[in-house]
């Protein structure tokens, strides 16, 4: 393979091209809603309609609105087509698509009508988006290399094996100012910069895509949407860092992610994009799955290695670092999914203008999966420093069914609640973390006025006692005594001082477990404190030493605080 | 073997470059309380007993995996320390079922000396009252879940002494259990050798010798180190 068989394969595909294009959406969101038959009866309907000539009935990876799915979007190559083109190319979206809907889509192609709920591609929801990761997620076919290689696909790679030292590459990282994706966002080119200064024959890349947090689907969406780009800048950083081997920690969970992948690794391979003498370079590179089996903890970079070792997944502590010794002991590189897709872009378009993007000190964007009570659940990518409530209000149209926000979770079981008070917070790693909250992997659940910011707490608590891997004692145990004293306070049986014991034992969790799990576990409560405190003191009773609430007012135990007059002498926790 | 020169509570010392601040500490005479170490294995960092204070680092390090730095300013000794201390022995009591009255190691437990320098005279966390199994079924020892403090010492020693690999660690959080070979009943186990070094390793009574009354259960420890060191050095020194 050289650079022309790339072009080649890229002018062939799009001399391929038909006049029409209709894009339906294949990622799990939308075939969980049988998208699946819905492509099937768009096929059907095109031969029958005579139209296979000039139509393309193409399975994409996520168009973002995924609340609205199975999305349907009919593109047109030239001018003059039967409908009005929504943007350059681009025709009308299609949601709510059924099978049953097939022959109306594929008649308007023909000057007919269709019924079909449209959406609208101008609403803030896609218009404020800007695509890096997700640039081709939702138009090229994710399962045919040709598809991604049109879209300028391994490019990059070419040039960094022809064009670039190791050491200009990382400088070029470096200077994009890209940060981990995974969580903590630790500079990227910093920790390529490191593993490529061990001195080690045998080096390794991981990449991390275990992406265990409750209500989080990036890494998921960019790995069934656009699973090359995963590849290629897994590669570009093998050659930066000197490794020669890379696996993919994929969580079980995600079996079309799987199977993609699996499809992927398998045609780079055959056209020479993986495996030995890349682009007729000195330059070798494999990649290996390795399917994790539902832990979260084994998101954590030492707990995954040791599971990719085949050991059991529990973490270590570091130092020694993954840079130093990692898997096997080797010098390993370890990214986050999203991490990786970005590489190939900024080596495309050159680290000023990946740096011309954010903010201050979080650059480029954030994918982020919106969930929760919101009018539009989806995926949505977002320059950093983009204002929370223009994601929440603007791009999610706010809580559905006119209710009022009154939180939003980030960085899910590491993370916290930022009240609707802070809403103009600028999402990037720094502001968010003085709120204590986390970016953490891109999870972000609104919640609204009826969600009981202590039934979060104990929500999150209950997720983190049942993931602690059980090594070291403060999570271990430590979780499991503020889950029970956060039941404690729910089931209005709670006084000041079990209010205290929580608090104490959050800082102590926090402050002395070994790795980020037991680390984060308690945040989730403390953020909920910092800005909710009082829907936990409302729900406290006199200390033991007063009176206990009698049986009369015994069901709404939130009442039996407030109702029972403070005892004298006895500090009054009930209000 | 250059040495490095630090400070542990105020007090000036000189250590080996690869020592852990554990051991430096130990030469010094400094005693830092610790669980899940065990002289002649490696260490794992998962009591957290034996965390301390580095200037200069705002994380909380455990001494027992952390090798020494030149001119490091170690305390091990502030109220915070003292503080997490006590909370990690109250949530290790709290956990299962540690009733000292009824165990063959009164007297002989790590955990109940532990809490005992401690101050720990009472627990302030509710007792989980977990319902755990004793395991009668090995021919020389049992195994009572109810003391298990998850050190995985008994692991270790089985794995990287005895190099049987009998011993193992199931399932997760507090659900977390010893296990011998694939989750079977420990007489059952086909690489056991019958060695009882997971016996000597055990800081509690969840492992001991069948029939042992609590005055009888002293452990033969000093053996595990003489073996290390007759492998590693060649010395056979008891
Ligand atoms: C409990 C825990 C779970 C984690 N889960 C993930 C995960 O699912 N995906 C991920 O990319 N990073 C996860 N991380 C972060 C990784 O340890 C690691 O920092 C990350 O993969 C580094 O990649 P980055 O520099 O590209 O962010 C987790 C960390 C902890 C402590
Ligand atoms: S903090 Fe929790 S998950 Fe991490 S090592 Fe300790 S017990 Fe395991
Ligand atoms: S002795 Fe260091 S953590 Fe247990």
């Amino acid at each position: 393979m050289v650079i022309d068989d790339l072009t080649e394969i890229a002018d062939k595909e799009r001399a391929a091209r038909k006049r029409y294009t209709i894009r339906c959406c294949m990622a799990a969101g939308c075939m969980s809603s049988n998208s699946k038959g819905v492509k099937e009866a768009l096929e059907d309907a095109v031969n029958q309609a005579g139209l296979q000539q000039m139509v393309e009935v193409r399975g994409v990876g996520c168009m973002k609105l995924c609340c609205q799915g199975p999305l349907v979007q009919i593109d047109s190559a030239t001018a003059g087509a039967t409908f009005a083109l929504e943007s350059n190319e681009v025709g009308p979206l299609y949601q709510k698509v059924t099978p049953e809907d097939a022959n109306s889509l594929v008649s308007t192609l023909k000057g007919g009508q269709t019924p079909v709920q449209r959406g609208d591609p101008r609403h803030p929801f896609f218009s404020a988006q800007l695509s890096i990761v997700l640039a081709n997620s939702g138009f090229i076919d994710p399962e045919r290399i040709e598809s991604y290689i049109t879209a300028e696909g391994y490019q990059a790679l070419h040039d960094v094996l022809r064009e670039l030292t190791p050491k200009d590459l990382i400088e070029r990282i470096i200077k994009s100012g890209l940060r981990g994706r995974g969580g903590a966002g630790y500079p990227t080119g910093l920790k390529w910069a490191t593993v490529g200064k061990a001195a080690s024959q045998q080096k390794y890349v991981i990449c991390n895509a275990d992406e265990g947090d409750p209500g989080a689907f990036m890494d998921r969406s960019v790995l069934e949407s656009d699973p090359h780009s995963v590849l290629e800048g897994m590669a570009i950083a093998a050659y930066a860092v000197g490794a020669n081997q890379g696996f993919i920690y994929v969580r079980a969970e995600y079996p079309l992610a799987i199977a993609r992948l699996h499809a992927a690794i398998k045609q780079a391979k055959k056209y020479g994009l993986l495996g030995s003498g890349i682009f007729e370079s000195p330059f070798n590179f494999n990649i290996d799955l390795r399917i994790g089996a539902g832990a979260f903890v084994c998101g954590e970079e030492t707990a995954l290695m040791a599971s990719v070792e085949g050991k059991r997944g529990t973490p270590r502590p570091r130092p020694p670092f993954p840079a130093e010794s990692g898997l096997y002991n080797s010098p390993t590189l370890i990214n986050n999914v999203e991490t990786f897709a970005n590489v190939a872009p900024i080596v495309r378009k050159g680290a000023e203008w990946f740096a011309g993007i954010g903010t201050e000190k979080s650059k480029g964007t954030k994918v982020f999966a919106l969930a929760g009570k919101i009018t539009n659940t989806g995926l949505i990518e977002v320059p950093m420093g983009t204002a929370l409530r223009k994601i929440v209000e603007e791009m999610g149209g706010g809580a559905p069914d006119g209710g009022k926000i009154k939180a939003v979770q980030t960085g899910g079981p590491s993370g916290g609640c930022i009240p609707a008070e802070e809403l103009d917070t600028p999402v990037d790693y720094d502001s968010l973390t003085k709120l204590g909250s986390i970016m953490g992997s891109g999870g972000m659940i609104v919640m609204d006025e009826t969600t009981k910011m202590v039934d979060v707490a104990r929500f999150f608590m209950e997720f983190c006692m049942d993931e602690s891997c059980g090594k070291c004692v403060p999570c271990r145990a430590g979780t499991a005594q503020m889950h029970q004293l956060l039941n404690k306070i729910l089931a209005g049986n709670a006084t000041t001082r079990d209010l205290q014991k929580l608090e104490e034992l959050c800082y102590m969790v926090k402050n002395t477990s070994l790795c980020g799990l037991g680390q984060t576990a308690p945040n989730p409560v403390l953020s909920t404190l910092r800005f909710f405190r009082k829907e936990y003191t409302d729900l406290l009773m006199p200390d033991a030493f007063g009176p206990r609430p009698n049986a009369v007012n015994g069901t709404g135990h939130a009442a039996a605080g407030r109702n029972l007059a403070p005892t004298e002498g006895v500090p009054s926790s009930g209000k | 073997m250059a040495a490095k020169t630090l400070t542990i509570d105020g007090k000036q010392i000189s250590a080996d470059e690869c020592a852990t601040i554990l051991e430096a500490a130990a030469d010094a005479g400094i005693t830092i309380p610790t669980l899940c170490h065990l002289e002649g294995v490696y260490d794992v960092g998962a009591c957290r007993l034996c965390l301390v204070e580095v200037t200069g680092i705002s994380k909380l390090l455990p001494a027992c995996t952390t090798k020494v730095a030149e001119g490091m300013e170690i305390r091990t000794d502030t109220e915070r320390l003292i503080r997490y201390r006590r909370m990690t022995l109250e949530l290790l009591l709290a956990e299962r079922n540690h009733v000292c009255a009824v165990c063959v190691a009164n007297g002989h437990c790590e955990l109940q000396t532990l809490a005992f320098n401690q101050g720990v005279d009472h627990v302030r966390y509710e007792y989980c009252f977990p319902k755990w199994e004793v395991d009668n079924s090995h021919a020389l020892f049992g195994m009572d879940h109810n003391r298990c403090l998850l050190c995985t010492r008994c692991v270790r020693v089985c794995w990287h002494i005895e190099g049987a690999g009998t011993k193992n660690v199931s399932g997760r959080g507090a659900k977390a259990r010893i296990i011998s070979d694939l989750n079977q009943p420990w007489g059952t186990s086909d690489t056991c050798t019958k060695c009882g070094k997971c016996v000597m390793a055990c800081p509690t009574g969840a492992l001991f010798y069948k029939g042992s009354t609590n005055s009888e259960m002293e452990r033969d420890r000093d053996k595990l180190e003489f073996i290390v060191t007759a492998r590693e050095k060649k010395q056979w020194i008891a």
